[in-house]
């Protein structure tokens, strides 16, 4: 029953998503001026580590802005709407892998312009990019529900990174870790138990988001 | 007679937190290189944070009881209880931060342990922020109630999960207990140090109830004085 729901409520995200182009191509545009000034600030190419942390710190507050506006955008009387259409469930879990796609498609065009200006020092580019892809299901499965709750209350941007950044922490420190021994060239098999860790927050930020999306739901 | 058939627990902590001050600063204890005297001071500051994190899972439990119910009690109990934790979170920190100073050398050394107790605070401190941002009673405390649980669980993955993984940390109880496993306590220590458990513990659920009725008188005299 919720996965039909699911699969209804995500199609509707990305229509909405297709006629107002200018969403996405904002988060874009901040991801590639980001990306911009710290290439003007740090004056061409810097150490490993430090590239590591800085590309992670980008994606991070461009998973926060582009997360923010899943629940904001849309108004009071809509989500209303919404409520007769669907169950709880079935609009946290389109909004969840609809943030996932849109932080997995951003997250790759990220690397993208983040290599290419800062240049590339990534190792072993396999498991970068399963570490990517699992960064932003990660992200998006913490930061959804954030989102719903912030969006609900004043300051919604102060409160999303205030409520968002410690419970991410636990996933930036893996994403982060893993990153490290991807751009030293260490293969996939030394980092499985990491990835797994990594599978494992997932998965309890999921359940948790469907356990307890329905108490924020219901007005 | 009435009093203490009611309260005899907090005459014990009383009597506990007496004997453990005491116990504590006078009873002998190892001399062990580096840490010396300030040993002393496990009775004090990991009794803290066992007492926070005990009240923070007092918070929890109520947190998951306003979400099954609805009874605006139950949130008040949260967030009093949380309130409760923060201190203890806080003074935790300072003793952890004065004994670095004197075994370690500084304040604050950049490890795994010490960096999840700061998360750890930030966290509650943001349902704080949570909390004065919205004004609806029934609202606020489904959102708080979400976000407690929410919390709880991720950060408990970091305080419990993460520094284990990590390569090293220079704070002891890397198996994640620190002064509970066998041989990392003397045995001449644990005739304070278990006291000293207990006598926290108490502590933490006498100021969570203090707080807890202080906030209810207010939440009423707020309410009378809205309708007369």
């Amino acid at each position: 029953m919720w996965f039909s729901e699911t699969l209804v409520m995500l199609r509707k995200e990305f229509v909405l998503e297709w006629r107002q182009k200018f969403a996405i191509s904002g988060i874009l545009l901040y991801l590639v001026s980001t990306v911009f000034v710290s290439y003007l600030a740090f004056e061409g190419v810097i150490p490993a580590n430090t590239w590591n942390a800085l590309f992670w710190l980008i994606m991070l507050f461009a998973a926060v802005n582009a997360i923010l506006k899943s629940f904001i955008q849309e108004h009071e009387a809509r989500q209303l709407y919404y409520y007769t259409l669907s169950g709880a469930r079935g609009v946290i879990n389109a909004k969840i892998i609809y943030n996932a796609l849109l932080m997995a498609a951003l997250g790759l065009a990220g690397f993208w312009v983040f290599a290419g200006f800062m240049g590339n020092p990534v190792g072993s580019s396999g498991l970068f990019l399963v570490n990517l892809l699992l960064g932003m299901l990660g992200f998006s499965s913490v930061l959804t529900l954030i989102s719903a709750i912030a969006s609900r209350a004043r300051n919604n941007f102060t409160l999303m990174a205030v409520l968002g950044f410690p419970l991410v922490l636990p996933l930036l420190l893996l994403l982060i870790r893993n990153s490290s021994a991807a751009l030293s060239g260490a293969g996939m098999a030394a980092s499985v138990p990491d990835l797994l860790i990594l599978v494992l927050l997932i998965f309890i930020a999921l359940s948790l988001s469907n356990l307890l999306f329905p108490y924020i739901w219901k007005e | 007679m009435y009093w203490f058939r009611h309260n005899w627990w907090k005459a014990a902590g009383i009597l506990l937190m007496l004997y453990v001050i005491f116990g504590g600063l006078l009873f002998e204890v190892p001399h062990l290189p580096v840490v010396r005297q300030t040993i002393r001071n496990i009775y004090f500051h990991v009794g803290m944070w066992f007492a926070m994190m005990f009240i923070l899972a007092v918070s929890l439990v109520y947190s998951i009881r306003f979400l099954a119910h609805g009874r605006p009690a139950d949130d008040g109990r949260a967030l009093a209880a949380v309130k409760a934790g923060l201190l203890f979170g806080i003074l935790g920190l300072l003793t952890g931060m004065i004994w670095a100073r004197f075994t370690w050398g500084s304040f604050w050394v950049n490890d795994p342990k010490l960096n999840g107790a700061v998360v750890g605070l930030l966290t509650y401190f943001a349902y704080m922020l949570l909390r004065h941002s919205l004004e609806e009673d029934d609202k606020r405390g489904r959102l708080a109630g979400v976000y407690n649980v929410f919390a709880f669980v991720m950060c408990f993955v970091f305080i419990m999960i993460l520094p284990r993984l990590a390569p090293a940390s220079i704070h002891p109880g890397i198996d994640g207990n620190p002064a509970l496993s066998a041989g990392d306590l003397a045995p001449g220590m644990r005739k304070v140090f278990f006291p000293a458990m207990a006598g926290w513990f108490i502590m933490a659920w006498w100021l969570f109830s203090v707080i807890d009725r202080l906030d209810a008188i207010e939440r009423k005299i707020a309410e009378l004085i809205d309708n007369p």
